[in-house]
């Protein structure tokens, strides 16, 4: 691997009263990778996803996104989370769609706010985005209308549209048939060409085999197997 | 599946009508039979059961200062000297002021002894006494308008209170038309002259008797020489009792013969000139006339249809207030409530407590508490007009209740769907104003209709701060007619075609946002 490091967890620690979580986690991650953290459940995956997110502050230890440093036991800034959060896009395992917009005006809601791009332009590329992933049929519809798969694209579309490097995937074939799971391995194949880097936690032996560029195995909040 | 959702769903609303309709038919029926079947209840025979109203005070029937069990005033020994000569023992029992006739009629007491007027309604509704007390209305006025307001003609546009459901009221609906005098109804004798000294109306017309009293106590107005008008109080029985009526009749004359009328009279500095005249007239047979206010003449005796009629627009107007004073205190509700609730959600810990402690004493309390001290208790200090202080006091105390649902509906929103706006880099301010508020104001929305409902209901709590509206106005209807079966008919149905299409709106919307279960 030659490409730059876009991403690298350093001795993270992190614990909720007694439990502890991640007990001194170490990864780096390089641009076009697509690591699969896999691990039995309650072995820290998601919560590695939410600390990079910055929805889960940790106790010691240190996060770096390029030039974005999550200090650990230290509350991030509003300027460093502002700019994390340009750097990197989440996928939740159940999606979280806003259940009172459309589809498309779900995927045009942080261009246009968070990034003051033109209501015009953000829907313009939110069809695109839609159409690049084979649901701009549902541009109008309610999260509430969508099928599970429906709805995962949909995220993933809402998650790049402000155009991340790196995306966090939780679970993502986890509401799946066989079918779509194929789908969603060639789509994020597709990101990888583009050059963004991703990070997902799955149970999906099979799926991180065919389609992950590197497993990472954890148990009990520390890295066991690269 | 969409079939059978539309089946489930028209339903409840079909049920709902049903019930209703049912309900509306059930309340008639009981207004009907309290109304049309006056029971002479068989009180004990020893005693004689008298009502009044001990908040008029005295010197008509006060609670004893001295010992407040039992009651003081010259009513009160008027009623004893009637239970002497009838050898029974009187027992008094307090009833509204404003309730006294129909309680009356209803059979509550024997006789309802307090400053009660003769008038039509009441001769017709009644069997009324023999006058016991020649009064006249006089006009008070603040003493530096004693110039300027000498008689109803000078209050052209004036606000001019007095007491609902008497004939002085009537006189200024009449004074309405013919000058353009503003009535204001009061639910006591009291608060008038009070709202004449701090300016909230220009006059009072009431009997000699109350501005003579207030003379007394509170500073700053004057009594015009010229009475207004003359009238008489009456005892009243129910329709029916007209034997123990002819009998307190007998005993009324015999104490004008005797002079023990007078004495009571004169030990409440009540005797004047005008008193040996009226007992020379009731001792001579001679028929004295009721006192009739205005063109509200023959409402007594006139046929229901003819006085649905002629009520039907006063009512409309009353309803228009009602509609009016709800809209605005729910708006005006809806945006302190929605302050209340962010400030909860996201505030600091001293707001947090601050407006936590708001929202249980407003709770906590009456709402009609909260009116009386909005209109009456701050008026040293901040003197609302009415309409004013009704809409903040309905505003501020729904404002409690409608902050608990926002409070609770921006609880429910799910911390995924905040989350999912944070890392897309929304701000805290966007996350609320773009995502939390409007998922938490859809799950609002059919809580917050019922509410309105409640409040439209609500709203006929601020006629004790003499707004006239439609729950008032249909009393002052019932008090004229003596009786209130139509008034309190078209009262329901009006309240209902306010109502209903709410709580259907309601029903839509609670189906419309109802959260997928699939």
């Amino acid at each position: 691997m030659t490409a730059p490091v876009v991403l690298s967890l350093t001795d993270v620690h992190l614990q909720r009263g007694a439990r502890h979580i991640l007990t001194g986690v170490t990864l780096e991650a390089h641009r076009g990778e697509l690591i699969a953290l896999m691990g039995p459940s309650g072995s820290g995956k998601t919560t590695i996803l939410r600390a990079i997110a910055a929805l889960e502050p940790f106790d010691a230890g240190r996060i770096v996104l390029g030039d974005v440093v999550l200090e650990g036991g230290a509350k991030a800034t509003r300027d460093t989370v502002r700019r994390l959060r340009r750097a990197v896009g989440m996928v939740f395992q159940f999606h979280c769609l806003f259940e009172h917009l459309s589809a498309l005006d779900n995927v045009c809601l942080a261009p246009i706010h968070a990034h003051g791009v033109s209501a015009a332009d953000a829907r313009a590329r939110a069809g695109e985005l839609l159409a690049s992933f084979g649901v701009e049929h549902r541009a109008s519809a309610l999260p509430r209308e969508l099928s599970g798969g429906e709805a995962q694209r949909v995220a993933i579309a809402r998650a790049l549209a402000v155009n991340p490097p790196i995306l966090l995937m939780d679970e993502p074939t986890a509401s799946l048939d066989p079918e779509r799971r194929e789908e969603l391995g060639a789509l994020l194949q597709r990101l990888l060409a583009q050059g963004r880097t991703l990070l997902i936690s799955t149970h999906d032996e099979e799926f991180a085999r065919r389609f992950a560029t590197r497993i990472v195995r954890l148990e009990r909040g520390v890295v066991k197997e690269r | 599946m969409s079939d059978a959702r539309g089946q489930l769903s028209s339903e409840p609303a079909a049920g709902a009508a049903v019930r209703a309709a049912f309900g509306v038919c059930l309340a008639l029926v009981a207004l009907l039979v309290a109304a049309g079947a006056p029971v002479v209840r068989a009180q004990t025979p020893q005693e004689l059961v008298w009502a009044g109203d001990s908040e008029g005070g005295a010197p008509f029937v006060e609670a004893d200062p001295a010992r407040p069990d039992r009651m003081v005033g010259f009513e009160v020994e008027i009623a004893d000297l009637l239970a002497r000569g009838l050898g029974r023992t009187p027992r008094f029992i307090n009833i509204t002021f404003a309730s006294i006739t129909q309680s009356i009629a209803r059979g509550d007491a024997d006789l309802g002894l307090n400053g009660l007027e003769d008038t039509p309604a009441n001769r017709a509704a009644l069997a009324a006494t023999v006058p016991y007390y020649r009064f006249r209305e006089v006009l008070s006025v603040r003493s530096a308008d004693t110039q300027r307001y000498r008689s109803l003609a000078d209050l052209r546009g004036r606000r001019v209170a007095t007491l609902g459901g008497t004939v002085a009221y009537e006189i200024l609906l009449a004074a309405g038309r013919e000058h353009g005098v503003v009535p204001v109804s009061f639910d006591d004798d009291t608060h008038p002259y009070t709202d004449l000294v701090v300016g909230r109306v220009d006059a009072v017309l009431l009997d000699n008797v109350l501005a003579e009293r207030m003379l007394k106590k509170v500073r700053g107005f004057a009594v015009q020489p010229d009475s207004v008008a003359v009238g008489h109080y009456i005892g009243v029985l129910a329709p029916g009792n007209t034997a123990l009526r002819a009998r307190i009749d007998d005993l009324v004359r015999g104490a004008m013969r005797d002079g023990s009328l007078e004495r009571i009279l004169r030990k409440w500095s009540l005797w004047n000139d005008d008193q040996p005249a009226l007992h020379q007239q009731v001792l001579a047979g001679e028929t004295i006339p009721p006192t009739v206010g205005s063109d509200a003449v023959a409402a007594a005796t006139m046929s229901g249809v003819e006085a649905a009629r002629r009520y039907l627009p006063s009512l409309l107007q009353a309803s228009m207030v009602t509609i009016l004073l709800s809209c605005l205190s729910m708006g005006l509700a809806v945006v302190v409530g929605v302050l209340i609730a962010t400030g909860r959600v996201y505030g600091s810990r001293v707001v947090r407590i601050a407006l936590t402690a708001y929202v249980e004493l407003i709770r906590g309390t009456p709402i009609l508490l909260q009116l009386f001290v909005l209109y009456y208790g701050i008026a040293e200090a901040i003197r609302l007009p009415a309409f004013v202080a009704a809409l903040l006091g309905l505003a501020l105390n729904y404002a409690a209740y409608e902050s608990e649902i926002y409070r609770s509906a921006l609880e429910a929103i799910s911390v995924g769907q905040l989350e999912a706006a944070r890392t897309l880099g929304l701000t805290e301010r966007q996350v609320l104003t773009l995502v939390r508020g409007p998922q938490a104001f859809r799950l609002a929305l059919a809580p917050m209709t019922n509410d309105f409902v409640a409040l439209l209901k609500d709203s006929s709590l601020v006629s004790v701060l003499t707004v006239l509206e439609l729950t008032k106005q249909t009393q002052i209807f019932a008090t004229n007619l003596g009786s209130w079966v139509i008034p309190g008919s078209i009262c329901a149905g009006l309240y209902l075609l306010m109502s209903l299409p709410l709580s259907a709106l309601a029903r839509r919307l609670e189906r419309r946002w109802r959260t997928p279960t699939a």
